[in-house]
């Protein structure tokens, strides 16, 4: 049970197209900070929805935590992935009618396990106390629309974040942040993720960030289909 | 409820065509109930022109002929039945009392009505109202005209004025009976029927005017009797009557003493109930009325189809937060809720909206259309019909709702986590 993700022959296609993904092994212990990289089109953001359990493989195992996600009924899967996993997109992370505490909330508001996980603090303490270890305290009741790029992209980290799931999934969230920003996001991101135990698995082209990560998958060399 | 919260605040959000779909919806519902109060306060209204008649009694011809001459004013009557014939049947023993009825001359297009004390004393409308004056007293002498309600309004008359009474119930009669004016003794209080459209005289004018007219034409020359020349003769016999209306010493007797009339040898007469005549002529209105609905039916299926509309082209800006809400794990089943849930919302709204609006339009409105148009609009709580049609607007809504909900569901499911803004 060391393991956080453990993949074996997975196969993955939209419909009847050419195989997006074609995975022999890919394992990732837990607690590991992998820095997920390939070309544009390489499938890597197919790769994170299939690790999320948004989409399922049509062929072989993914066992996220122990459980083979590709067995499991989409119900199973949202359930799980609402539990388990906290997904940060590259950018447009945020409901726009819900405010920058609402927005933190929702996994928690939505998942009674993530809930449960806050040891008795409240949903609305535990989301002012993650934006201010991410420095956005004071943004709490604004509008997402009012907030700077990097500003929303903290908010969607601790939207992650919340309720402590075991995996962090993060699909290119600083491209749109200049480079100085990216990686004092990225402190804050990994500052978290030790302190909750979370695996995370970042997916990035640029890499310049690399270096930062204790395990750099190359999406070309695990995958027999990436370009 | 977490999906409830999102909905309402997802709308807030969308303020401008949320507003703009509840405001049709709600208009269209106005429109849907409006209607319906309408219909009822002028089924109401048309039943209630008369009430606690048992029968009105006329010469034989059509039913509803009889009752519109009568009641309402409207169209000729055929014959007139004679005075002793009125006479005993008003002493049958099982006729409490009576009003008659001498028609077929008009005032500036108004009816005349000759008629006695027992008009004022025995008429009753919408429920059981006795007729009222606002000024002045029923007419009992020979010239004395009493005008209903209308027909002082708008000719401006007053008490002491003096009206002469046209042959004839045409708007321009060229046949007047100029030569006997009559002087307004009374002013009736508004009744908002036809009560109020009619100028009441007695038979014995009636009697007085037609001297010398006995073979429908105006008398000769030199022959023309004045006001003066009636006053001289002192008592004039009364002749004839158009119809009357009777109310029944017992309820029970009424049928039988409609057959009783109906079969009376003396003279062709006939006598009807009202309220199962006013109903025959209610049924013969009644397909405008369900026409009426039908068009405001599809007045709200209209609304309900425009708030789909906006539902659904809001969708494509919305896949970003589909897979959003995915990705915190919201299934396909919650997407699903979330946009049947906003549909219910918008169309709940709407209706609640349309119902008070119809309440405000009908307490403004009401006195003016009493004023104007003569239909009293009764406002009482939603009942029944109101209740049931506000839950079919929200079923409506909520079956819609299911159009653009499953093609977010679709959407969402093969949009994945992708969706590229």
């Amino acid at each position: 049970m060391s393991l956080a993700i453990d993949v074996r022959g997975l196969r993955f296609r939209y419909g009847n197209g050419p195989w997006v993904l074609d995975i022999p092994e890919l394992t990732l212990k837990r607690g590991t900070r992998a820095f997920l990289f390939g070309p544009s089109g390489s499938g890597k953001t197919t790769l994170l929805g299939v690790l999320a359990g948004v989409l399922k493989p049509e062929e072989g195992e993914v066992n996220v935590l122990g459980r083979d996600l590709a067995s499991l009924s989409g119900a199973q899967r949202d359930a799980f992935r609402a539990e388990h996993i906290g997904y940060v997109f590259q950018m447009f992370n945020l409901i726009p009618y819900l405010s920058v505490l609402d927005n933190i909330a929702l996994p928690a508001r939505m998942n009674a396990a993530r809930r449960a996980r806050l040891d008795g603090t409240g949903v609305k303490e535990t989301a002012a106390l993650l934006a201010d270890h991410l420095h956005i305290g004071d943004l709490l009741t604004k509008r997402v629309t009012e907030l700077s790029v990097g500003q929303q992209q903290r908010v969607a980290a601790c939207r992650a974040l919340i309720g402590a799931p075991e995996i962090i999934v993060a699909d290119e969230p600083t491209s749109s942040l200049d480079f100085d920003r990216r990686e004092a996001f990225l402190e804050l991101l990994f500052a978290e993720c030790e302190l909750a135990g979370a695996t995370l698995v970042f997916v990035s082209h640029d890499r310049t960030l690399e270096s930062m990560f204790s395990r750099t998958i190359s999406l070309p060399d695990i995958s027999r289909t990436a370009l | 409820m977490l999906s409830l919260d999102l909905a309402l605040k997802s709308l807030r959000n969308r303020a401008f065509s949320t507003s703009l779909t509840v405001g049709s919806i709600a208009l269209s519902v106005a429109l849907l109930i409006g209607v319906e109060n309408v219909r009822v306060g002028m089924r109401e209204s048309f039943s209630n022109t008369i009430s606690q008649t048992d029968l009105i009694v006329g010469a034989k011809g059509g039913t509803i002929q009889l009752l519109l001459y009568s009641v309402f004013g409207m169209g000729s009557p055929t014959n007139n039945l004679s005075w002793d014939t009125y006479r005993e049947w008003a002493e049958h023993p099982a006729i409490e009392w009576t009003i008659p009825y001498g028609l077929g001359d008009s005032h500036r297009g108004f009816r005349v009505i000759g008629t006695n004390e027992d008009f004022y004393r025995r008429y009753r409308y919408r429920g059981g109202q006795e007729i009222a004056l606002a000024e002045g007293r029923g007419g009992s002498e020979v010239f004395d005209v009493t005008l209903g309600a209308d027909v002082a309004a708008e000719l401006g008359y007053g008490l002491g004025d003096q009206v002469a009474v046209t042959h004839g119930i045409g708007e321009v009669g060229f046949l007047n009976h100029d030569e006997m004016p009559f002087t307004v003794v009374g002013i009736l209080d508004k009744t908002f029927t036809p009560v109020d459209r009619a100028v009441y005289v007695t038979l014995e004018g009636i009697e007085a005017i037609h001297f010398g007219w006995e073979d429908g034409a105006p008398p000769m020359p030199g022959e023309e009797q004045t006001r003066d020349d009636v006053l001289a003769m002192g008592e004039i016999e009364i002749t004839q009557v158009t119809s009357f209306f009777v109310g029944a010493t017992n309820r029970r007797d009424v049928l039988r003493l409609q057959r009783e009339i109906n079969d009376y040898e003396g003279e062709p007469m006939m006598a009807v109930i009202p309220g199962l005549a006013l109903n025959e002529m209610w049924q013969g209105i009644g397909y405008a009325e369900t026409g009426l609905r039908l068009v405001t039916i599809f007045v709200v299926l209209v609304g309900l189809l425009g708030m789909l509309v906006s539902l659904y082209t809001s969708l494509n800006e919305r896949r970003r937060e589909m897979a959003i809400l995915r990705a915190v794990g919201a299934g396909p089943k919650r997407i699903v809720a979330l946009l049947v849930l906003e549909s219910v919302c918008l169309s709940a709204a709407g209706a609640i909206a349309g119902l008070a609006l119809v309440y405000a339009l009908l307490s403004a409105g009401q006195p003016i259309v009493e004023a104007q148009v003569g239909l009293f609009i009764p406002i009482r709580p939603p009942g029944s019909i109101e209740l049931l049609f506000l839950a079919a607007v929200v079923t409506a809504g909520f079956l819609m709702g299911f159009v653009p909900a499953l093609k977010a569901y679709r959407t969402a499911l093969h949009d994945g986590l992708a969706v590229r803004v």
